[in-house]
């Protein structure tokens, strides 16, 4: 056998078991997002009613005096949560997401202010680190699945810096919203000082007044860190879906990928030994008439 | 009508209340009472809010189990260990908070607690 031959079917063999992998992880990552999609839903209507919550108080208390929602006038530093992926084989997942939290520290520094990152996810971790850039707190382990008690420490840490004198004066979050199945965007929100978001439908009655038990500020005090707890784990959950949603399209990518090179390949292995084999017919030919023409010579 | 625990104390709520935030307290329990010979919904809450507007009651918890879903024998367990080590030391909140959880737990689920 030919040494190209065999080169070819060493190469088919090794693209092939590299698409069996490629396969299986498309598969698992597209039961996962169904999984991942239900455990997105299933926090919404608690979001919603919190929202609604934190911004029936706010409109409402004429002055809102609180430690979180008063904006600093001159901010020094922000910090930046940046959810990542712990695991790669997703497409550009990571890379969309490091390259839009460096937009955003460049527009920071612009206006004066100095951005601190707090990164979630094994792959963000290591690209701050590998470029020696400090991070202001670092969380692995819980990019496919994330728990609210995850959301809760980090929130934690948040506010506590939030709430130091010398901490930050902003905060932001970079994360991947799962926007549907085929797209997810990368989406920047300050969750700090206070932005409610209001809700998409307008209501049509003025927002009723709430009576507060005990007080207006007893429930800020305690509404407001639940609230961003919150807006963290929808950011966790949406960054979970939209992990698996990119990392089935970047594997079946690759599956396909990895079946046209096989296709290229089987194709060039046949010419190589239908070559081959026109060769070794020629060569018999060629050696039966010169055995024929010698042994016509003698007589 | 809804019966809750705030910081404040116990409120009920009957139909067409005025908007109302609460904060509600570790280890309450919630009861709902259903009118037509329903059964009362009773849940164990742990912390949160409660939000009644437009007619509705909203409870945000951060952790709430129905009474039917208690599991007794594991909140009798939860509630012996919790004493225990606040007979241990009188100044462990955790477990004075965990002894908490542990009694609306069991108040949940309708059982007779001390």
């Amino acid at each position: 056998m030919g040494a190209q031959l065999r080169l070819l079917r060493r190469r088919i063999k090794s693209v092939k078991s590299t698409a069996k992998i490629t396969r299986a992880q498309e598969l698992i990552a597209s039961s996962r997002i169904v999984k991942a999609q239900q455990r997105m839903q299933a926090a919404v209507p608690y979001e919603r009613e919190i929202t609604r919550a934190v911004t029936g108080v706010v409109s409402n208390t004429t002055s809102v005096d609180h430690p979180l929602t008063v904006a600093k006038e001159r901010p020094a530093k922000a910090a930046v949560l940046i959810v990542t992926s712990d695991s790669g084989f997703c497409g550009g997942f990571n890379a969309n997401i490091l390259r839009e939290a460096e937009a955003l520290g460049t527009l920071l520094r612009d206006r004066g202010v100095e951005p601190v990152p707090f990164v979630t996810g094994r792959k963000g971790v290591a690209w701050h680190s590998f470029r020696g850039r400090p991070m202001g707190g670092q969380w692995t382990g819980f990019s496919r699945r994330p728990a609210y008690s995850d959301a809760k420490e980090i929130a934690d840490a948040l506010i506590e810096a939030f709430i130091d004198d010398n901490g930050v004066d902003e905060i932001h979050i970079v994360s991947t919203g799962f926007v549907s199945m085929l797209t997810q965007e990368v989406m920047i929100r300050r969750i700090l000082p206070l932005e409610v978001e209001e809700s998409t439908e307008k209501p049509d009655a003025p927002l009723p007044y709430f009576e507060f038990e005990p007080s207006a500020d007893a429930v800020l005090d305690s509404l407001l860190p639940r609230y961003i707890e919150s807006r963290i784990f929808s950011a966790l959950l949406q960054s979970a879906a939209s992990e698996e949603a990119s990392r089935r399209r970047a594997m079946k990518s690759a599956t396909d990928n990895a079946n046209e090179l096989i296709r290229v390949f089987t194709m060039q292995m046949n010419q190589a030994r239908q070559a081959e084999i026109t060769q070794e017919i020629s060569e018999i030919v060629g050696g039966a008439n010169a055995l024929a023409d010698a042994a016509a010579g003698k007589e | 009508m809804v019966i809750a625990k705030t910081i404040d104390g116990e409120i009920g709520i009957m139909p067409k209340h005025a908007p109302v935030l609460g904060v509600l307290v570790e280890g309450g329990v919630l009861t709902v009472k259903r009118g037509g010979g329903e059964s009362d919904l009773v849940a164990a809450v742990h912390g949160g809010f409660l939000s009644v507007a437009d007619n509705e009651v909203s409870i945000l918890a951060e952790m709430a189990e129905l009474g039917s879903e208690v599991d007794v024998a594991a909140a009798k367990d939860a509630l012996q260990r919790a004493q225990a080590s606040i007979e241990a030391d009188q100044e462990n909140a955790d477990a004075a908070l965990a002894a908490k959880r542990a009694r609306a737990r069991l108040r949940a689920a309708g059982e007779e607690v001390g």
